[in-house]
Protein backbone atom coordinates (compact mmCIF):
# COMPACT_ATOMS: atom_id res chain seq x y z
CA UNK A 1 0.00 0.00 0.00
CA UNK A 2 1.28 3.38 -0.98
CA UNK A 3 0.51 5.95 2.27
CA UNK A 4 0.53 9.78 1.82
CA UNK A 5 0.17 11.74 4.82
CA UNK A 6 -0.22 15.09 5.15
CA UNK A 7 2.63 15.73 2.44
CA UNK A 8 3.41 19.05 1.95
CA UNK A 9 5.47 21.39 -0.15
CA UNK A 10 6.68 24.63 -0.09
CA UNK A 11 9.39 26.34 -2.93
CA UNK A 12 12.31 28.15 -1.71
CA UNK A 13 10.16 31.13 -3.58
CA UNK A 14 7.67 30.59 -0.95
CA UNK A 15 4.90 29.22 -3.45
CA UNK A 16 3.19 26.76 -1.46
CA UNK A 17 2.75 23.99 -3.77
CA UNK A 18 0.75 21.32 -1.80
CA UNK A 19 -0.86 21.24 1.44
CA UNK A 20 -1.53 18.47 3.94
CA UNK A 21 -2.24 15.77 1.37
CA UNK A 22 -3.09 12.71 2.71
CA UNK A 23 -4.12 9.53 0.91
CA UNK A 24 -4.37 5.94 0.73
CA UNK A 25 -3.98 3.65 -2.13
CA UNK A 26 -4.17 0.01 -2.35
CA UNK A 27 -1.85 -2.32 -4.31
CA UNK A 28 -3.24 -2.52 -7.97
CA UNK A 29 -5.77 0.13 -7.48
CA UNK A 30 -5.85 2.96 -10.11
CA UNK A 31 -6.21 6.64 -9.34
CA UNK A 32 -6.60 9.49 -11.41
CA UNK A 33 -5.16 12.97 -10.25
CA UNK A 34 -6.99 15.51 -11.30
CA UNK A 35 -7.74 19.55 -10.98
CA UNK A 36 -7.09 22.83 -11.68
CA UNK A 37 -3.38 23.99 -12.78
CA UNK A 38 -0.99 24.87 -10.09
CA UNK A 39 -2.88 22.66 -7.83
CA UNK A 40 0.02 20.46 -7.15
CA UNK A 41 -0.57 17.65 -9.11
CA UNK A 42 2.46 17.27 -10.69
CA UNK A 43 4.35 18.00 -7.71
CA UNK A 44 2.41 15.26 -5.73
CA UNK A 45 4.06 13.31 -8.68
CA UNK A 46 7.43 14.07 -8.09
CA UNK A 47 7.33 13.50 -4.49
CA UNK A 48 5.85 10.45 -4.62
CA UNK A 49 8.70 9.16 -7.40
CA UNK A 50 11.58 10.63 -5.19
CA UNK A 51 12.37 13.34 -7.07
CA UNK A 52 11.86 15.99 -5.01
CA UNK A 53 11.41 16.08 -1.78
CA UNK A 54 8.30 16.68 0.38
CA UNK A 55 8.39 20.05 2.93
CA UNK A 56 7.02 18.01 5.53
CA UNK A 57 4.89 14.88 5.77
CA UNK A 58 5.53 10.99 4.33
CA UNK A 59 5.06 9.13 1.64
CA UNK A 60 5.27 5.26 2.44
CA UNK A 61 5.77 2.25 0.19
CA UNK A 62 4.69 -0.89 2.03
CA UNK A 63 6.05 1.14 5.34
CA UNK A 64 9.04 1.98 3.60
CA UNK A 65 9.71 5.75 3.79
CA UNK A 66 9.81 7.57 0.31
CA UNK A 67 12.88 10.25 0.06
CA UNK A 68 14.81 8.98 -3.43
CA UNK A 69 13.85 7.33 -6.16
CA UNK A 70 12.78 3.57 -5.31
CA UNK A 71 13.10 0.71 -7.64
CA UNK A 72 9.34 -0.40 -7.03
CA UNK A 73 8.07 2.70 -8.17
CA UNK A 74 8.31 3.63 -12.01
CA UNK A 75 7.67 7.09 -13.74
CA UNK A 76 6.20 7.96 -17.56
CA UNK A 77 6.72 11.49 -17.79
CA UNK A 78 4.25 13.69 -20.62
CA UNK A 79 7.10 13.92 -22.69
CA UNK A 80 8.76 10.27 -23.61
CA UNK A 81 12.17 11.33 -22.32
CA UNK A 82 13.87 8.72 -24.43
CA UNK A 83 17.98 8.92 -24.62
CA UNK A 84 18.67 9.58 -28.42
CA UNK A 85 22.25 7.66 -28.37
CA UNK A 86 20.17 4.08 -27.85
CA UNK A 87 18.06 1.76 -30.46
CA UNK A 88 15.20 2.04 -29.11
CA UNK A 89 15.52 -1.63 -27.73
CA UNK A 90 18.38 -0.52 -25.53
CA UNK A 91 16.22 2.26 -24.22
CA UNK A 92 13.93 -0.30 -23.09
CA UNK A 93 16.70 -1.89 -21.52
CA UNK A 94 17.87 0.48 -19.58
CA UNK A 95 16.82 -0.25 -16.24
CA UNK A 96 17.45 -3.90 -16.54
CA UNK A 97 21.46 -3.04 -16.02
CA UNK A 98 21.87 -4.86 -13.50
CA UNK A 99 20.83 -8.36 -14.86
CA UNK A 100 23.01 -10.82 -16.92
CA UNK A 101 23.00 -9.93 -20.81
CA UNK A 102 20.75 -12.91 -22.06
CA UNK A 103 17.91 -12.50 -19.47
CA UNK A 104 17.91 -8.79 -20.40
CA UNK A 105 17.52 -8.99 -24.12
CA UNK A 106 14.34 -12.11 -23.20
CA UNK A 107 12.88 -9.05 -21.26
CA UNK A 108 13.38 -6.42 -24.20
CA UNK A 109 12.22 -8.41 -26.52
CA UNK A 110 8.91 -9.55 -25.19
CA UNK A 111 8.28 -5.94 -23.87
CA UNK A 112 8.54 -5.09 -27.43
CA UNK A 113 6.62 -7.55 -28.75
CA UNK A 114 3.99 -6.66 -25.97
CA UNK A 115 3.72 -2.80 -26.88
CA UNK A 116 3.37 -3.94 -30.78
CA UNK A 117 6.72 -2.38 -31.53
CA UNK A 118 8.61 -5.54 -32.11
CA UNK A 119 9.98 -4.41 -35.48
CA UNK A 120 11.29 -1.06 -34.16
CA UNK A 121 14.24 -3.13 -32.31
CA UNK A 122 16.92 -1.26 -33.41
CA UNK A 123 15.41 1.78 -34.51
CA UNK A 124 16.57 5.42 -33.52
CA UNK A 125 14.33 7.35 -30.86
CA UNK A 126 14.27 10.08 -33.77
CA UNK A 127 12.72 7.56 -36.31
CA UNK A 128 9.79 6.95 -34.28
CA UNK A 129 6.55 8.91 -34.14
CA UNK A 130 5.05 10.51 -30.84
CA UNK A 131 2.87 7.84 -29.73
CA UNK A 132 5.70 5.14 -30.59
CA UNK A 133 8.14 6.94 -29.02
CA UNK A 134 5.61 6.70 -25.77
CA UNK A 135 4.56 3.43 -25.87
CA UNK A 136 8.60 2.58 -25.52
CA UNK A 137 8.48 5.00 -22.35
CA UNK A 138 5.81 2.81 -21.11
CA UNK A 139 7.45 -0.32 -22.00
CA UNK A 140 10.59 1.16 -19.91
CA UNK A 141 8.98 2.10 -16.99
CA UNK A 142 7.04 -1.44 -16.85
CA UNK A 143 9.67 -3.63 -17.71
CA UNK A 144 11.26 -3.70 -14.28
CA UNK A 145 7.87 -4.18 -12.87
CA UNK A 146 7.46 -2.03 -10.52
CA UNK A 147 4.55 -2.22 -7.99
CA UNK A 148 3.92 2.00 -8.42
CA UNK A 149 3.60 3.01 -11.80
CA UNK A 150 3.16 7.15 -11.86
CA UNK A 151 2.14 9.01 -15.15
CA UNK A 152 2.06 12.14 -15.36
CA UNK A 153 0.13 13.51 -17.97
CA UNK A 154 1.36 10.97 -20.36
CA UNK A 155 -0.81 11.18 -23.37
CA UNK A 156 -1.61 14.83 -23.43
CA UNK A 157 1.05 15.46 -26.47
CA UNK A 158 -0.87 13.05 -28.65
CA UNK A 159 -3.54 13.31 -30.87
CA UNK A 160 -7.05 12.09 -29.89
CA UNK A 161 -7.07 8.97 -31.58
CA UNK A 162 -3.68 7.99 -30.46
CA UNK A 163 -4.51 8.83 -26.94
CA UNK A 164 -7.85 6.69 -26.74
CA UNK A 165 -5.47 3.58 -28.43
CA UNK A 166 -2.66 4.08 -25.51
CA UNK A 167 -5.30 4.49 -23.02
CA UNK A 168 -6.80 0.86 -24.06
CA UNK A 169 -3.12 -0.19 -24.20
CA UNK A 170 -2.28 0.68 -20.66
CA UNK A 171 -5.01 -0.90 -19.21
CA UNK A 172 -3.66 -4.00 -21.53
CA UNK A 173 -0.42 -3.99 -20.18
CA UNK A 174 -1.64 -3.00 -16.49
CA UNK A 175 -3.39 -6.31 -16.30
CA UNK A 176 -0.22 -8.45 -17.01
CA UNK A 177 0.75 -7.44 -13.41
CA UNK A 178 -1.48 -5.34 -12.11
CA UNK A 179 0.85 -2.50 -10.04
CA UNK A 180 -0.76 0.43 -8.45
CA UNK A 181 -1.03 3.62 -11.39
CA UNK A 182 -1.23 6.93 -10.09
CA UNK A 183 -2.25 8.89 -13.13
CA UNK A 184 -2.15 12.75 -13.18
CA UNK A 185 -4.27 14.03 -15.82
CA UNK A 186 -6.07 17.33 -17.62
CA UNK A 187 -8.81 14.79 -19.22
CA UNK A 188 -11.72 13.88 -17.61
CA UNK A 189 -12.15 11.67 -20.21
CA UNK A 190 -9.15 9.83 -19.38
CA UNK A 191 -9.81 9.96 -15.71
CA UNK A 192 -12.93 8.27 -16.03
CA UNK A 193 -11.95 5.55 -18.65
CA UNK A 194 -9.02 4.53 -16.42
CA UNK A 195 -9.24 4.92 -12.84
CA UNK A 196 -10.91 3.03 -9.97
CA UNK A 197 -11.19 6.31 -8.23
CA UNK A 198 -10.70 10.01 -8.94
CA UNK A 199 -8.64 12.55 -6.68
CA UNK A 200 -10.06 16.10 -7.12
CA UNK A 201 -7.57 18.53 -6.14
CA UNK A 202 -8.13 22.09 -5.42
CA UNK A 203 -5.25 24.97 -6.08
CA UNK A 204 -3.48 27.59 -4.14
CA UNK A 205 -2.02 25.79 -1.69
CA UNK A 206 -3.05 22.01 -3.77
CA UNK A 207 -4.87 19.90 -1.46
CA UNK A 208 -7.38 17.26 -2.20
CA UNK A 209 -10.32 18.36 -2.22
CA UNK A 210 -12.80 15.50 -3.22
CA UNK A 211 -12.36 11.29 -3.99
CA UNK A 212 -14.84 9.57 -7.09
CA UNK A 213 -15.13 6.28 -6.76
CA UNK A 214 -15.81 5.03 -10.33
CA UNK A 215 -17.64 1.42 -10.18
CA UNK A 216 -17.77 0.78 -13.66
CA UNK A 217 -16.71 -2.70 -14.62
CA UNK A 218 -13.87 -2.81 -17.31
CA UNK A 219 -13.93 -2.75 -20.15
CA UNK A 220 -15.36 0.38 -20.07
CA UNK A 221 -17.91 1.97 -22.86
CA UNK A 222 -17.25 5.02 -23.37
CA UNK A 223 -20.72 5.82 -24.77
CA UNK A 224 -22.71 4.53 -21.95
CA UNK A 225 -25.21 6.55 -20.08
CA UNK A 226 -23.59 5.57 -17.04
CA UNK A 227 -19.83 6.38 -18.20
CA UNK A 228 -21.38 9.86 -18.67
CA UNK A 229 -22.89 10.48 -15.70
CA UNK A 230 -19.52 9.80 -14.12
CA UNK A 231 -17.65 12.09 -16.18
CA UNK A 232 -20.55 14.44 -15.10
CA UNK A 233 -20.19 14.07 -11.24
CA UNK A 234 -16.06 14.51 -12.00
CA UNK A 235 -16.71 17.88 -13.93
CA UNK A 236 -19.02 19.25 -11.25
CA UNK A 237 -16.71 18.62 -8.51
CA UNK A 238 -13.70 20.38 -10.51
CA UNK A 239 -15.94 23.37 -10.92
CA UNK A 240 -16.41 22.70 -7.48
CA UNK A 241 -12.72 22.91 -6.59
CA UNK A 242 -12.47 26.07 -8.90
CA UNK A 243 -15.40 27.56 -6.75
CA UNK A 244 -17.35 28.23 -9.74
CA UNK A 245 -20.87 28.64 -9.18
CA UNK A 246 -22.68 25.91 -11.28
CA UNK A 247 -26.01 25.10 -10.00
CA UNK A 248 -27.63 23.20 -12.63
CA UNK A 249 -24.74 21.25 -14.72
CA UNK A 250 -26.92 20.38 -17.29
CA UNK A 251 -27.74 23.44 -18.09
CA UNK A 252 -24.01 24.98 -19.27
CA UNK A 253 -23.33 21.70 -21.15
CA UNK A 254 -21.82 23.13 -24.04
CA UNK A 255 -18.07 23.48 -25.36
CA UNK A 256 -17.60 25.34 -22.22
CA UNK A 257 -17.43 22.09 -19.94
CA UNK A 258 -14.21 21.36 -21.23
CA UNK A 259 -12.41 24.36 -20.48
CA UNK A 260 -12.33 24.19 -16.90
CA UNK A 261 -8.80 24.55 -16.63
CA UNK B 1 -8.30 11.25 -61.00
CA UNK B 2 -6.43 13.15 -58.07
CA UNK B 3 -4.09 10.18 -57.65
CA UNK B 4 -3.24 10.16 -61.57
CA UNK B 5 -2.39 14.36 -61.28
CA UNK B 6 -0.11 13.63 -58.18
CA UNK B 7 1.91 10.78 -59.32
CA UNK B 8 3.95 12.25 -61.63
CA UNK B 9 4.54 15.30 -59.81
CA UNK B 10 5.81 12.76 -56.57
CA UNK B 11 8.33 11.11 -58.74
CA UNK B 12 9.78 14.04 -60.19
CA UNK B 13 10.79 15.69 -56.92
CA UNK B 14 11.85 12.32 -55.63
CA UNK B 15 14.14 12.40 -58.57
CA UNK B 16 15.68 15.82 -57.63
CA UNK B 17 16.32 14.68 -54.55
CA UNK B 18 18.30 11.84 -55.43
CA UNK B 19 20.39 13.66 -57.92
CA UNK B 20 21.27 16.69 -56.08
CA UNK B 21 23.21 14.62 -53.44
CA UNK B 22 25.55 12.96 -56.06
CA UNK B 23 26.18 16.07 -57.69
CA UNK B 24 27.92 17.12 -54.71
CA UNK B 25 29.75 14.34 -53.65
CA UNK B 26 31.74 15.06 -56.22
CA UNK B 27 32.12 18.62 -56.50
CA UNK B 28 32.05 19.37 -52.52
CA UNK B 29 35.73 17.98 -52.46
CA UNK B 30 36.84 19.70 -55.95
CA UNK B 31 35.22 23.00 -54.84
CA UNK B 32 37.11 22.98 -51.61
CA UNK B 33 40.76 22.59 -53.62
CA UNK B 34 39.43 25.24 -56.19
CA UNK B 35 40.98 28.07 -54.02
CA UNK B 36 44.29 26.62 -52.89
CA UNK B 37 45.05 25.16 -56.52
CA UNK B 38 44.42 28.22 -58.26
CA UNK B 39 46.72 30.41 -55.94
CA UNK B 40 49.31 27.59 -56.36
CA UNK B 41 49.26 27.24 -60.00
CA UNK B 42 49.42 30.86 -59.86
CA UNK B 43 52.37 31.78 -58.62
CA UNK B 44 54.18 29.09 -60.19
CA UNK B 45 52.88 30.60 -63.69
CA UNK B 46 54.33 34.06 -62.17
CA UNK B 47 58.01 32.57 -61.06
CA UNK B 48 58.07 30.11 -64.46
CA UNK B 49 57.50 33.68 -66.46
CA UNK B 50 60.26 35.03 -64.98
CA UNK B 51 57.74 37.92 -62.86
CA UNK B 52 59.58 37.07 -60.00
CA UNK B 53 62.63 35.21 -58.63
CA UNK B 54 60.67 33.46 -56.06
CA UNK B 55 63.38 33.54 -53.79
CA UNK B 56 61.60 34.57 -50.45
CA UNK B 57 58.62 32.68 -51.81
CA UNK B 58 59.56 29.72 -53.55
CA UNK B 59 57.04 28.50 -56.08
CA UNK B 60 55.06 25.16 -55.65
CA UNK B 61 57.88 23.12 -57.38
CA UNK B 62 60.40 24.28 -55.91
CA UNK B 63 58.64 23.21 -52.35
CA UNK B 64 57.64 19.89 -54.04
CA UNK B 65 61.23 19.54 -54.82
CA UNK B 66 62.64 20.35 -51.24
CA UNK B 67 59.94 17.52 -49.81
CA UNK B 68 61.14 15.15 -51.68
CA UNK B 69 64.57 15.87 -50.98
CA UNK B 70 64.02 15.31 -47.62
CA UNK B 71 61.88 12.48 -47.78
CA UNK B 72 64.66 10.65 -50.08
CA UNK B 73 67.27 11.60 -47.20
CA UNK B 74 64.97 9.49 -44.76
CA UNK B 75 64.95 12.92 -42.89
CA UNK B 76 61.35 14.07 -43.48
CA UNK B 77 60.21 10.37 -42.05
CA UNK B 78 62.65 11.41 -38.92
CA UNK B 79 61.17 14.63 -38.29
CA UNK B 80 57.46 14.16 -39.04
CA UNK B 81 57.73 10.88 -36.59
CA UNK B 82 59.04 12.97 -33.75
CA UNK B 83 56.88 16.08 -34.12
CA UNK B 84 53.73 13.12 -34.36
CA UNK B 85 54.64 11.56 -31.17
CA UNK B 86 54.93 14.78 -29.38
CA UNK B 87 51.24 16.08 -30.39
CA UNK B 88 50.09 12.43 -30.18
CA UNK B 89 51.37 11.78 -26.40
CA UNK B 90 50.89 15.31 -25.12
CA UNK B 91 47.14 15.53 -26.46
CA UNK B 92 46.37 12.08 -24.76
CA UNK B 93 47.55 13.29 -21.80
CA UNK B 94 45.62 16.29 -22.25
CA UNK B 95 42.59 14.90 -23.16
CA UNK B 96 42.27 12.37 -20.30
CA UNK B 97 43.05 14.89 -17.87
CA UNK B 98 40.56 16.81 -19.32
CA UNK B 99 37.84 14.88 -19.53
CA UNK B 100 38.06 12.94 -16.05
CA UNK B 101 38.52 16.56 -14.66
CA UNK B 102 35.59 18.27 -16.78
CA UNK B 103 33.67 15.25 -15.85
CA UNK B 104 33.65 16.08 -12.24
CA UNK B 105 33.64 19.23 -11.90
CA UNK B 106 30.37 19.10 -14.10
CA UNK B 107 28.63 17.10 -11.96
CA UNK B 108 29.60 17.59 -8.91
CA UNK B 109 28.67 21.03 -7.85
CA UNK B 110 31.01 20.60 -4.61
CA UNK B 111 34.34 19.86 -6.91
CA UNK B 112 33.26 22.49 -9.12
CA UNK B 113 33.37 25.02 -6.78
CA UNK B 114 36.61 23.94 -5.42
CA UNK B 115 38.63 23.26 -8.63
CA UNK B 116 36.91 25.12 -11.45
CA UNK B 117 38.28 28.91 -9.94
CA UNK B 118 41.84 27.65 -9.80
CA UNK B 119 41.67 25.96 -13.09
CA UNK B 120 40.01 29.39 -14.27
CA UNK B 121 42.95 30.74 -13.51
CA UNK B 122 45.30 28.68 -15.01
CA UNK B 123 43.29 29.30 -18.13
CA UNK B 124 44.30 32.41 -17.88
CA UNK B 125 48.37 32.43 -18.03
CA UNK B 126 48.82 32.22 -21.53
CA UNK B 127 50.67 28.36 -22.25
CA UNK B 128 54.05 29.94 -23.09
CA UNK B 129 54.41 31.67 -19.83
CA UNK B 130 55.15 28.38 -18.47
CA UNK B 131 57.83 27.35 -21.03
CA UNK B 132 60.74 28.81 -19.07
CA UNK B 133 59.59 26.63 -15.83
CA UNK B 134 58.99 23.05 -17.78
CA UNK B 135 62.74 23.46 -18.87
CA UNK B 136 63.61 24.01 -15.78
CA UNK B 137 61.37 21.59 -13.69
CA UNK B 138 61.52 18.84 -16.57
CA UNK B 139 64.42 19.50 -18.64
CA UNK B 140 65.14 21.12 -22.05
CA UNK B 141 64.30 17.23 -23.68
CA UNK B 142 61.11 15.41 -24.77
CA UNK B 143 59.09 15.79 -21.48
CA UNK B 144 58.99 19.77 -21.07
CA UNK B 145 57.86 19.49 -24.84
CA UNK B 146 54.70 17.22 -24.14
CA UNK B 147 53.77 18.92 -20.78
CA UNK B 148 53.50 21.96 -22.55
CA UNK B 149 51.20 20.49 -25.53
CA UNK B 150 49.31 18.56 -22.74
CA UNK B 151 48.68 21.99 -21.01
CA UNK B 152 47.22 23.54 -24.13
CA UNK B 153 45.00 20.63 -25.10
CA UNK B 154 43.80 20.54 -21.14
CA UNK B 155 42.21 23.59 -21.13
CA UNK B 156 39.77 23.10 -24.03
CA UNK B 157 38.77 19.91 -23.16
CA UNK B 158 38.56 20.71 -19.68
CA UNK B 159 36.28 23.35 -20.17
CA UNK B 160 34.05 21.83 -23.35
CA UNK B 161 33.41 18.62 -21.34
CA UNK B 162 32.34 20.73 -17.95
CA UNK B 163 30.56 23.27 -20.12
CA UNK B 164 28.47 20.86 -21.71
CA UNK B 165 27.50 18.69 -18.79
CA UNK B 166 26.14 21.36 -17.20
CA UNK B 167 23.72 22.12 -19.91
CA UNK B 168 22.23 18.58 -20.15
CA UNK B 169 18.67 18.57 -20.64
CA UNK B 170 17.37 18.50 -16.49
CA UNK B 171 14.81 15.79 -18.00
CA UNK B 172 17.22 13.22 -19.27
CA UNK B 173 19.30 13.57 -15.94
CA UNK B 174 15.79 12.65 -14.26
CA UNK B 175 15.60 9.68 -16.19
CA UNK B 176 19.19 8.84 -14.82
CA UNK B 177 17.81 9.28 -11.54
CA UNK B 178 14.57 7.29 -12.07
CA UNK B 179 16.68 4.32 -12.60
CA UNK B 180 18.84 5.50 -9.56
CA UNK B 181 21.91 5.27 -10.94
CA UNK B 182 25.21 6.03 -9.00
CA UNK B 183 27.54 8.77 -10.03
CA UNK B 184 30.07 7.27 -12.24
CA UNK B 185 26.91 5.40 -13.89
CA UNK B 186 25.56 8.83 -14.20
CA UNK B 187 28.21 10.27 -15.94
CA UNK B 188 29.33 6.47 -18.16
CA UNK B 189 25.35 6.50 -19.21
CA UNK B 190 23.91 9.55 -19.54
CA UNK B 191 25.84 12.34 -19.16
CA UNK B 192 28.98 11.68 -21.94
CA UNK B 193 26.65 10.39 -24.36
CA UNK B 194 25.01 13.38 -24.04
CA UNK B 195 27.87 15.78 -24.43
CA UNK B 196 29.25 13.53 -26.96
CA UNK B 197 28.71 16.01 -29.56
CA UNK B 198 29.94 19.23 -27.54
CA UNK B 199 33.04 16.61 -26.47
CA UNK B 200 34.01 15.98 -30.37
CA UNK B 201 33.90 20.02 -31.17
CA UNK B 202 36.35 20.11 -27.68
CA UNK B 203 38.66 17.82 -28.88
CA UNK B 204 39.04 19.17 -32.10
CA UNK B 205 40.09 22.38 -30.83
CA UNK B 206 42.22 20.59 -28.45
CA UNK B 207 43.75 19.10 -31.50
CA UNK B 208 44.51 22.38 -32.92
CA UNK B 209 45.71 23.81 -29.63
CA UNK B 210 48.42 20.71 -29.73
CA UNK B 211 49.37 21.21 -33.30
CA UNK B 212 50.06 24.59 -32.13
CA UNK B 213 52.23 24.39 -29.27
CA UNK B 214 54.12 21.44 -30.84
CA UNK B 215 55.96 24.34 -32.99
CA UNK B 216 56.48 26.16 -30.36
CA UNK B 217 57.75 23.40 -28.20
CA UNK B 218 60.12 22.62 -31.33
CA UNK B 219 61.10 26.26 -31.08
CA UNK B 220 62.90 26.00 -27.87
CA UNK B 221 65.37 23.20 -28.82
CA UNK B 222 64.71 20.69 -30.88
CA UNK B 223 66.84 18.41 -32.87
CA UNK B 224 64.40 17.16 -35.11
CA UNK B 225 60.66 17.54 -35.80
CA UNK B 226 58.91 19.96 -37.87
CA UNK B 227 59.34 23.33 -35.84
CA UNK B 228 62.85 22.16 -36.07
CA UNK B 229 62.90 22.44 -39.75
CA UNK B 230 61.67 26.04 -39.48
CA UNK B 231 63.62 27.32 -37.27
CA UNK B 232 66.58 25.39 -39.45
CA UNK B 233 64.97 27.13 -42.63
CA UNK B 234 64.95 30.50 -41.37
CA UNK B 235 68.92 30.34 -39.63
CA UNK B 236 69.72 29.12 -43.20
CA UNK B 237 68.43 30.80 -45.83
CA UNK B 238 65.93 28.55 -46.89
CA UNK B 239 62.37 29.65 -47.45
CA UNK B 240 61.53 26.66 -49.65
CA UNK B 241 61.90 24.44 -46.84
CA UNK B 242 60.04 26.95 -44.18
CA UNK B 243 56.56 25.95 -46.84
CA UNK B 244 57.67 22.91 -46.86
CA UNK B 245 57.27 22.31 -43.03
CA UNK B 246 54.32 24.54 -42.99
CA UNK B 247 52.48 22.50 -45.78
CA UNK B 248 53.16 18.85 -44.03
CA UNK B 249 51.56 20.60 -41.00
CA UNK B 250 48.59 21.78 -42.85
CA UNK B 251 48.77 18.18 -44.37
CA UNK B 252 48.94 16.36 -40.85
CA UNK B 253 46.91 18.79 -39.16
CA UNK B 254 43.65 18.23 -41.77
CA UNK B 255 44.32 14.32 -41.34
CA UNK B 256 44.18 14.39 -37.95
CA UNK B 257 41.33 15.94 -37.76
CA UNK B 258 39.90 14.22 -39.85
CA UNK B 259 40.53 10.75 -37.94
CA UNK B 260 38.60 12.65 -35.38
CA UNK B 261 36.10 12.98 -37.64
CA UNK B 262 35.30 9.73 -38.96
CA UNK B 263 35.93 8.21 -35.64
CA UNK B 264 33.16 10.37 -34.23
CA UNK B 265 30.44 9.18 -37.11
CA UNK B 266 29.47 6.12 -36.01
CA UNK B 267 29.37 6.88 -32.20
CA UNK B 268 26.93 10.06 -33.35
CA UNK B 269 24.75 8.21 -35.94
CA UNK B 270 21.80 8.93 -33.62
CA UNK B 271 21.82 12.43 -33.70
CA UNK B 272 18.79 14.01 -34.96
CA UNK B 273 20.27 17.05 -36.33
CA UNK B 274 20.63 20.10 -38.56
CA UNK B 275 23.85 19.18 -40.02
CA UNK B 276 22.50 15.31 -40.85
CA UNK B 277 20.45 16.66 -43.00
CA UNK B 278 23.07 18.73 -45.19
CA UNK B 279 24.77 15.42 -45.13
CA UNK B 280 27.43 16.67 -43.08
CA UNK B 281 30.48 15.16 -42.10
Amino acid sequence: MLALERVSKTYPNGVEALARFSAAIRQGEIVAIIGGSGCGKSTLLRAIAGLDRASSGTVTLDNEAISSPHAKIGIIFQEPRLLPWLSVADNIGFGLADLPAGERREKVARALERVGLADKADAWPRELSGGQAQRVAIARALVPQPEVLLLDEPFSALDAFTRRDLQDHLLDLWADTRPTLILVTHDVDEAVVLADRVLVMRPRPGRLFDQIEINLARPRDRNSPLFDSFKRSVLTSLDRSLDRNVPDRDATQGPGQAMWW
Amino acid sequence: MAMTFEAPAVEQSDRGVTRAPRLSRYARPLLGLALPLTLALGWELVVWLGYSNGRLVPPPSRVLATILDLARSGELTRHIAATLWRVGLGFLLGVVAGTLLGAIAGYWSLARRLLDPTVQALRAIPSIAWVPLFILWLGIFETSKIALIAVGVFFPVYLGVMGAILIVDRKIVEVGRIFRLSGPAMIRRILLPAVLPAYVVSLRVGLGLGWMFVVAAEFMGASEGLGYLLIDGQQLGKPAQIVAAIVIFAILGKLTDWLIEVAKAPLLRWQDAFGREQGGA
